[in-house]
């Protein structure tokens, strides 16, 4: 969020924040009558638009939180919240003509994410195409299940978020609790999430997932080095995506997202879209690519492509 | 502001007094309430998963009956037409139960969206100011203020002329007619937006039609009045509220032309979908004809469209559309016809199949069935009360008293003698 924004709803924070405390004192004492109990729901109650707080508020509700997942999960909590790097815009290529469909980068986005194991949430989807009909969606096999992958006759793609530039998901929030970031992700702030699925209804990839009850999370399986808007543990009834493994990639010492270091035989491409030397950029000036569902100009930043 | 809070009083003391049927009818509404919030409580304490909605289907019996209610409402318009542009005495005398319906089906559409949503308690969000609202992004967002406006607006007008009546004035056209004309635009915008709401949505190509808003509107115009004809009777029968035959027969040749461009789109719209035969086609074909073996809509979808067809010739023919008999099978068809077609068979094909072909077959619970209950009993409830209110206020059986403070109920001289009084008294509604 550039400092513009920010002077700019100075004035409105300020309202805001008067009218809150005049609620929270009338409310507060009537409704709570422990005083530590009330201070932390509370502060969770009216909890501001992620992108509206101020860096000691934000400072705060990262501590809050940390403590909160750890006392959950029995373990030390990581929750981050770093910013987007400077010139930096993240890309993603898929090479069709490797994929195997073995599902690997599906669970181990699982894995990784924190998404609920019960009922399971798969930000991933790996469809089963036939090579004859190409890439038919009406026709595609989302329940395939042989013993050995991959299967005479078919090819496999695999479907997440696209990071769409001209992102519809975000365009129809009604309380801005979606957006796209500088580096190209388009993160959720759960915290600020009505769930309303809208978004989920606009979303031309499949590519949002609602918490239909509250997320089933081994405290074992836990991930605890997490990301404010990527993968700390979800509440229940919010949406969640894909957000290119926010809490790997943006750090200084980046990492690849979990599904494309899983991936057994290297179909997946990541980097730097500005940077000329990525292989992301190899991939798109020299292979065949192709973007999904290229006529509703969401402007994807995910590439499928054939090496061979 | 001592009259709004006497006039307050004068309609809690009336809201009390009625027949057995009254209350029986009362009664039975605020069980159904009661119901509806037990489903919905244990709703709030699962999450949404008691409900048949997934990934795939992400809106369903809520988002129907909301969309379906929203036309209800928008057809109030039908009756503030005739009665404030074209001055026709007939309908001017029942207008007033048109906006007293709007008020009712927007609280009923603010109740669907408010159980379809993950997370109620940050319903403040959508506060500008307080929370964020994304206005004017969001189709949402433009529905929140439109539904909102509505609401008010029927509420200030109808509020205001009984105010007067009660006390014993003529209410000042000059001051309502401006809102009275206003509200003929909102009502239309109301229906507008939620069809935007859909339309928007190039992931969906079964809303992503451009004749989505106009069949709305048209729809809209055949379910709302059919709802209005039936409830005129009620009224007429169950009460000394007096309706005249040629205000219901007029409402009633107003809904066989709204039924014709009804027809006539969904027609537009299966020509193109089915001789285009693109990969668009597919959600078209799941309601109507099944598509890989799914085809739970089918028989809603075709019941839906004999309903309104029959309905449309008995409404276009004089003869059966003037016979009280053909009338109400009329109006109950179009009723069933157009909420089997704006509700489920409207939202549902939006998600089947889903954008990347995955087919979930999507039929409610019982706890979405119950709670949808719910809120049509809080709707019936909410109606119910405003025209205990409103019709002895337009019979001139209910207005202050000669001291200016106390309300004068029927021909009740004595209020605080109840025991007396419940004995002896012919309630107006048991009439």
């Amino acid at each position: 969020m550039s400092d513009k924004g920010t002077n700019d709803k100075q004035v409105f924070r300020l309202t805001r924040r008067k009218a809150l405390k005049g609620l929270a004192a009338g409310l507060g004492a009537l409704a709570f009558p422990g005083k530590d109990a009330s201070a932390s729901v509370w502060e969770a109650f009216f909890q501001k638009n992620f992108r509206e707080l101020s860096r000691p508020e934000r400072d705060r509700l990262l501590a809050r939180l940390e403590k909160e997942y750890s006392a959950q999960f029995g373990k030390a909590v990581k929750v981050k919240a770093s910013p987007p790097v400077e010139g930096v815009l993240f890309g993603y290529g898929l090479d069709l003509s490797r994929c195997i469909g073995c599902r690997r980068c599906e669970y181990g986005c699982v894995t990784e994410n924190n998404q609920s194991r019960d009922p399971q949430i798969h930000w991933i989807r790996v469809l089963r195409l036939a090579k004859e009909r190409g890439v038919d969606l009406e026709h595609a096999e989302h329940y395939y299940n042989p013993s050995n992958v991959p299967e005479e006759g078919y090819f496999y793609m695999p479907v997440q978020c696209h990071q769409c530039e001209n992102a519809p998901c975000t365009k129809v929030c009604p309380v801005q609790a979606t957006w796209k970031e500088n580096d190209g992700i388009v993160v959720v702030d759960y915290n600020w999430c009505i769930g309303c699925r809208y978004c989920m209804a606009a979303c031309p990839y499949g590519a949002r997932h609602f918490n239909w009850k509250k997320p089933g999370l081994p405290a074992g399986e836990m991930n605890p080095d997490t990301h404010y808007l990527g993968n700390r543990p979800r509440p229940v009834g919010v949406v969640e995506k894909c957000t290119f493994c926010i809490q790997r990639t943006r750090e200084l010492e980046g990492r690849y997202p979990a599904c494309v270091e899983v991936c057994p035989v290297g179909a997946r491409k990541f980097g730097n879209l500005l940077d000329p030397d990525s292989e992301i950029r190899y991939v798109i000036e020299n292979k065949r690519v192709f973007i999904l569902k290229e006529e509703l100009n969401t402007q994807p930043k995910f590439y499928y492509f054939y090496s061979v | 502001m001592k009259k709004v809070w006497a006039f307050l009083k004068g309609c809690f003391v009336l809201l009390r007094k009625g027949s057995k049927i009254y209350y029986a009818w009362v009664t039975f509404l605020l069980a159904l309430m009661v119901i509806g919030t037990m489903a919905y409580i244990s709703q709030l304490y699962s999450g949404l998963i008691v409900t048949a909605m997934r990934d795939q289907v992400s809106w369903g019996f809520y988002i129907s009956n909301f969309t379906f209610i929203v036309g209800v409402a928008a057809a109030a318009v039908l009756l503030v037409i005739p009665a404030y542009v074209y001055k026709w005495k007939p309908i001017k005398e029942i207008a007033i139960l048109g906006e007293l319906l709007a008020v009712s089906a927007m609280v009923m559409c603010l109740l669907f969206v408010t159980v379809d949503i993950g997370r109620p308690d940050r319903f403040w969000h959508l506060i500008p100011k307080i929370g964020i609202l994304n206005f004017p992004q969001s189709l949402l967002a433009w529905d929140v203020v439109v539904l909102n406006m509505y609401l008010v607006l029927n509420f200030v007008i109808a509020g205001y002329m009984l105010y007067s009546l009660y006390y014993r004035r003529q209410p000042n056209m000059t001051y309502v007619l401006p809102f009275l004309l206003f509200s003929i635009p909102a009502a239309i915008s109301i229906h507008t937006v939620t069809a935007f709401l859909y339309n928007g949505l190039a992931a969906r190509p079964f809303w992503n039609a451009s004749i989505l808003a106009p069949r709305f509107l048209a729809s809209a115009f055949c379910s709302g009045p059919a709802f209005m004809i039936l409830l005129f009777q009620v009224i007429r029968k169950w009460t000394n509220f007096e309706i005249k035959d040629e205000a219901i027969f007029k409402v009633a040749e107003l809904i066989a032309y709204a039924m014709f461009i009804n027809l006539f789109l969904l027609g537009a719209e299966i020509f193109k979908e089915y001789y285009s035969d693109t990969a668009h086609l597919a959600p078209m074909k799941y309601l109507y004809q099944g598509l890989g073996g799914h085809s739970d809509l089918v028989s809603f979808i075709w019941t839906a469209t004999i309903f309104n067809i029959t309905a449309f010739l008995l409404f276009l023919i004089p003869q059966t559309r003037e016979n009280y008999v053909t009338l109400n099978i009329g109006c109950i068809l179009i009723f069933i016809g157009v909420y089997i077609e704006k509700g489920m068979g409207l939202v549902v094909p939006g998600f089947v199949p889903d954008v990347l072909g995955d087919f979930y077959e999507y039929s409610p619970t019982g706890i979405e069935l119950l709670v949808t209950m719910g809120i049509w009993a809080t709707g019936l409830f909410v109606y119910t009360m405003l025209l205990r209110i409103a019709i002895p206020i337009m019979n001139r059986e209910f207005y202050v008293g000669d001291d200016g403070v106390h309300p004068f109920i029927g021909d009740q001289q004595f209020l605080f003698r109840r025991a007396e009084v419940a004995k002896g008294e012919v309630d107006i509604l048991s009439q």
